[in-house]
């Protein structure tokens, strides 16, 4: 490595990635808008034939969101703080840089293919895994290079210790490559049936329960690795850096990060409690679920002290509310998600919209806040230029709050109606109510699930356009801010 | 003893092993911190001087050796 004073850290593979981000959450989220609509309003099904129905459009909502809004915004969050925490820049290394490149290149033909097919019906039939095997080879690959980019920086480094968030991007990379190649075990029909079906079908290597058993190891840990360690990664060096604050204690940052490898790994059995799988197993993933309370309120409780005697920026600084709404959302996700994998619970929980409000207050109150907040403290020194908007910034904040609560209120209402009525029985034990008795009762929270996703989905606009006048039309700095992101 | 009851024992005392570890561990990190051995808070810090012209927390060494090699 050469020493060069004029040296400064090279984002251009962060900057790629920021833009995908903002251009899949556009997309995943408008599905996921009218979808929800489609709930509550069923004839918008018929918009554009087979390709707009729910069937068709909800797998697609689901993996945008996932791999293509959050795993991009993870990428464009590494590529940029990764070099920063080690001291070394992308531009140092040529050959990773190119790798990384190529690995973007990788990430789009994946993701478009992914657009396409599940847009055509192709599917595995696994949540969160429908992508068919030529897509998983290319991901496994694409997977791959970032590892061998990951520990190329860190061989580089200056920096002698590895920052807690570094500990959780490694985490992310190897838990995932372990889950995603075991669920994604599967034969190609065509090669092993004597040439049925289409070249790109694929049937499970697993069967029946077994296969349920691994879809949930995955399911549950594609939440873990995907949805928490990487965020957690995110939170750690984002909300310090823009608040000048070092975090409150690294002891306790070393501690949870332990206790969240060890506990989040065996909780996925949760998603089949009263189901075929040994009772053991689902009593494991209920206990698992409430000891990761601990390390989950850990990291958040250590992220609010971070703000210790610094309150003030709650009120200064929009993206420091951002941050401090998603270690809170952390925390109220991280709890409730523990309540629902009680048993007891669970057997009115289960399959009811609870579900779905329990998952969206985790991601767009944690997720998406914790990225809207990384890209836009990223902007100031990407861009070289000042946020273009802190009004439209704050007026975002409050639109998608107000449609995170509207989300997960009208869903945990929904839910625990809908999981009541199922059970009602009369004084002779027949069911009271047929399905559609809870389909009408809950049409009105539908309709209020729809409209706080409209209001997430304005607010994504609102930070499109922000992001978009920053790079564009945002005051040029002159020197890379400290701490704290300049915003007009 | 079935094997129900020996998988009950089992996975109590693996559950006393792994408080035991935590807890070791919790120890660890404040006994290393009060004997001197690692200050881990300063570690707090690699998030806020993160120039590439900021002096490293802790330099690493393959780094300081091919500075000397120069």
């Amino acid at each position: 490595m050469q020493s060069n004073t004029a040296l400064e850290y090279d984002y251009s593979v962060a900057k790629l990635y920021m833009w995908t981000t903002v251009i899949f959450g556009i997309v995943g989220m408008t599905i996921g808008v009218l979808i929800a609509a489609q709930l509550a309003f069923p004839e918008l099904n018929y918009l554009m034939g087979e390709y707009g129905t729910f069937s068709r459009l909800r797998p697609l909502h689901t993996n945008v969101v996932i791999y293509g809004f959050t795993l991009s915004g993870i990428m464009a969050s590494f590529y940029y703080s990764a070099p920063r925490v080690l001291k070394v820049s992308m531009g140092e290394l040529p050959l990773i840089n190119a790798l990384a490149k190529f690995q973007f290149v990788a990430y789009l033909v994946a993701a478009t293919g992914m657009v396409i097919s599940l847009g055509m019906g192709i599917t595995a039939n696994k949540e969160y895994a429908q992508m068919e095997w030529p897509l998983d080879v290319l991901i496994v690959v694409y997977w791959v290079i970032w590892g061998i980019n990951m520990f190329a920086l860190i061989g580089a480094r200056r920096e002698k210790a590895l920052y807690i968030s570094l500990w959780y991007y490694i985490a992310c990379f190897l838990g995932v490559a372990m889950l995603y190649l075991f669920n994604n075990m599967e034969v190609p029909t065509l090669f092993f049936s004597g040439g049925l079906g289409a070249w790109y079908h694929s049937v499970s290597m697993y069967a029946g329960t077994n296969d349920a058993l691994v879809q949930w190891w995955w399911g549950h840990n594609a939440v873990a690795f995907v949805f928490t360690v990487p965020i957690i990664a995110l939170i750690y060096y984002f909300l310090p850096k823009e608040s000048g604050q070092a975090v409150y204690s690294y002891k306790l940052s070393l501690l949870s990060f332990w206790g969240l490898m060890f506990v989040y790994l065996w909780a996925g059995g949760h998603h089949l409690l009263w189901s075929t799988v040994p009772d053991w197993m689902q009593t494991m993933g209920s206990i698992f679920s409430v000891v990761l309370i601990l390390p989950s309120w850990g990291s958040a409780i250590n992220m609010l002290l971070t703000m210790k005697g610094e309150w003030n920026q709650l009120t200064e600084n929009p993206l420091i509310k951002f941050m401090v709404l998603a270690s809170t959302f952390y925390m109220l996700s991280t709890l409730e998600g523990p309540i629902q994998a009680v048993k007891s619970v669970n057997a009115i929980a289960h399959f009811t919209d609870w579900i779905p409000g329990h998952v969206h207050d985790g991601v767009l109150g944690w997720v998406a806040f914790m990225i809207f907040a990384a890209l836009m403290h990223m902007s100031t020194r990407v861009f070289k230029r000042e946020i273009y908007s802190k009004s439209l910034l704050e007026a975002q904040f409050w639109i998608q709050t107000t449609g995170v609560v509207l989300y997960f209120t009208s869903m945990w209402i929904a839910g625990i109606t809908q999981g009541m009525m199922w059970r009602a029985v009369d004084e002779y034990g027949n069911l009271m109510y047929s399905f559609i008795d809870t389909v009408t009762v809950l049409h009105p929270y539908y309709t209020i699930r729809a409209i706080g996703g409209l209001l997430f989905l304005i607010g994504v606009f609102m930070f499109a356009y922000n992001l978009y006048k920053t790079a564009t039309a945002g005051r040029k700095l002159e020197n890379e801010p400290q701490f704290r992101s300049p915003m007009a | 003893m079935s094997l129900t009851e020996m998988q009950g024992y089992a996975f109590f005392f693996f559950t006393i092993f792994l408080v035991v570890i935590l807890y070791g561990y919790i120890l660890h990190l404040y006994k290393s911190e009060k004997d001197g051995v690692r200050d881990y808070e300063k570690y707090g810090k690699m998030a806020l001087d993160d120039e590439l012209t900021d002096k490293p927390i802790e330099e690493n060494p393959k780094e300081t050796n091919e500075k000397k090699e120069k």
